[in-house]
């Protein structure tokens, strides 16, 4: 660093400064040495799928390996974006994607506001403590879960129906309701934990701010209109976009757990289906372009969103 | 924060305590009622199906005896211990050098191996061709398959790099002036100075291992291999309900009940450490997410 400070570099010192970062190199040869086995395991299992991805443009052959078999262009691409699932994948990893952070979202920011406001410290800690737990569960345990809640025959919400005189529902497998099924159980498993970084926000709010609406004679809900919420609409804003950038991640292992066959129509997203067609199907090449497709719009989403994020909110993902 | 007792406030904060009470209950009712199912006898539950409160002395461990007295769930359960304290190892040894490298700002070399992380954040082709490496490696019916591809978690690197960061140069240098080399400092020094981000990111990596269900449904096939949350995904959509429980016409608890026992047993040791760990959560949530 202080070598740039230095007036003007002789010309003559450029082999010296070869040798130099030579010499850097080999009083660094511990760090490197550390970092070998991480980087190779990069170099493996990181950039091996990279390097296999190339069979996106190929017309992949088990026997003829990755290299061996031959290049066919963007053919695949082709077929999916013209295919008549296409539309219904898109629609579908978008819906759950947007209906989760719309819907999850602002109940996330009123309940941290809620959290933040109350007076009954030990009590917030007790509900804090249970509605942070489900974000610990896997989404298999979630399904047990959801089935004791569901299911036609014993299903709690179905005997509230029956007591009321309705018909039970066959929440998982009716293609009329699954969709809410799946927005509505992410948000009862991940909106406590969400509200972490909300909270955050909340306590970082200068308590001047407080007292001075106090001696002003605010009420309650304008002192969070006019204090909270401003205070945590950067936090708002910084989360939104992220999720945005990763619009096309609509819950792989959520949907591939709670789906079936009969409702595939209205549950199906871009990563089940690459499972379906890839493992099941042997359609790898087929698959695998689908899996690139939405790779490739994911990181162009990413990087236009942590430059939204940047200007808007001074704060970034890297 | 300002507590002034004035009418208004006092409205308010009764409004608060009822709508936290109604956010909790919704937590809760659903676990209580997997609770009920798992313990409901078989004659009250063909009478008049699964109860809201069941009295005390109804309660029945019969669902259990049936579920663990098949070797299947404690074969289960061995399977995810393993398969969790054998990933955190090895996750935590492949993350700690690569955050301790990315954090040595005159690293020669950093800024290209920070690209070379961050591109594969950044961009995934998906799971097809992780599945043709791995099956290609013959890692299929091998812990491995389940645990490496998911090893190094990039995200969790930076918020350990950011940890190392923040920890004061002049420690570093006064051991390396002591004729320290870089495996020393952080073996002796950095290391000690780290345990709280170890026990954070270890924990994260700990919990996803044991909640991993997918990869081992993919990549292992034989079933004295599979972990709890296969198993139980098995049991859950009723496929070869006989290869993990006894049950016919005689059983003494039924398909709902072994199915939410299930559900209990598996969620048990997550709910035994979890009062524990949370605080660490919660914390490494707000260590690294944003940079300003």
């Amino acid at each position: 660093m202080t070598l740039k400070t230095l007036p003007a570099v002789p010309p003559s010192t450029e082999k010296f400064d070869f040798k130099k970062s030579l010499c850097a190199l080999w009083r660094q040869r511990w760090m490197y040495f550390l970092m070998t086995p991480t980087l190779i395991y990069f170099a493996i299992f990181k950039y091996g799928p990279l390097w296999n991805a190339q069979i996106a443009f190929k017309d992949f052959k088990p026997l003829l390996g990755v290299m061996g078999s031959p290049w066919v262009g963007f053919k695949h691409f082709e077929t999916f974006v013209n295919s008549f699932y296409f539309t219904d994948l898109m629609t579908n990893t978008i819906y759950f994607s947007l209906a989760k952070l719309v819907l999850g979202l602002p109940l996330a920011v009123i309940c941290a506001i809620a959290l933040h406001e109350t007076w009954l410290v030990k009590y917030r800690a007790f509900v804090q403590t249970m509605i942070y737990l489900p974000h610990f569960l896997s989404w298999v345990i979630m399904f047990g879960v959801l089935l004791v809640i569901l299911s036609p025959g014993n299903g709690l919400l179905n005997q509230v129906i029956e007591h009321f005189g309705g018909e039970p529902i066959s929440f998982m497998t009716s293609p009329d309701h699954f969709r809410w099924v799946v927005i509505l159980s992410d948000i009862w498993k991940e909106t406590g934990w969400s509200t972490i970084l909300y909270l955050a926000a909340l306590l970082a709010i200068s308590p001047d701010l407080y007292e001075a609406a106090a001696v002003d004679g605010a009420s309650p809900m304008q002192r969070i209109w006019y204090i909270s919420l401003p205070g945590i609409v950067p936090v708002i804003v910084l989360v939104t976009l992220l999720r945005m950038g990763h619009i096309l991640e609509a819950g792989f292992n959520q949907i591939f757990v709670l789906y079936s066959v009969p409702v595939y129509s209205v549950g199906d997203i871009l990563d089940t289906w690459v499972y379906r067609q890839g493992i099941l199907q042997f359609q790898f090449s087929l698959a695998t372009a689908v899996g690139f497709f939405k790779g490739v719009i994911g990181l162009v989403l990413i990087l236009i969103s942590n430059r939204i994020a940047k200007r808007v909110a001074g704060q970034s993902l890297f | 924060m300002l507590r002034t007792k004035t009418r208004d406030a006092v409205i308010f904060q009764i409004g608060l305590a009822i709508f936290l009470t109604i956010i909790l209950l919704i937590i809760l009712i659903p676990f209580w009622r997997v609770i009920v199912t798992a313990f409901v006898p078989l004659d009250i539950y063909t009478d008049e199906g699964v109860p809201f409160f069941l009295p005390p002395t109804k309660w029945t461990f019969e669902a259990f005896s049936q579920l663990l007295g098949h070797s299947m769930f404690p074969r289960a359960a061995l399977n995810s211990a393993i398969i969790t304290l054998l990933g955190t190892a090895i996750s935590l040894v492949l993350t700690v050098p690569l955050a301790y490298g990315l954090s040595t700002r005159n690293l020669t070399g950093r800024k290209v191996i920070m690209a070379i992380v961050l591109f594969t954040y950044l961009f995934s082709p998906g799971l097809i061709p992780v599945y043709l490496l791995i099956t290609g490696m013959k890692l299929t019916n091998n812990y491995l398959a389940v645990i490496l591809p998911p090893a190094v978690s990039v995200y969790n690197t930076l918020v350990m790099m950011s940890f190392f960061e923040g920890l004061p140069e002049e420690l570093k240098e006064a051991a390396r002036l002591d004729g320290a080399n870089e495996l020393q400092v952080l073996w002796h020094v950095i290391l000690p100075l780290s345990k709280p981000i170890l026990l954070t990111i270890g924990l994260f990596y700990a919990v996803f291992f044991w909640n991993e269900f997918f990869t081992p449904l993919l990549y292992l096939n034989d079933n004295s291999l599979l972990p709890l949350p296969v198993l139980l995904r098995n049991i859950l959509i009723s496929a070869s309900f006989n290869e993990y429980v006894e049950y016919n016409a005689f059983s003494s608890s039924s398909i709902e009940s072994l199915k939410a026992a299930g559900v209990l047993i598996t969620m048990l040791p997550m709910l035994l450490v979890y009062p524990w760990i949370q605080r660490y959560f919660t914390k490494g949530a707000l260590v690294g997410g944003v940079k300003e």
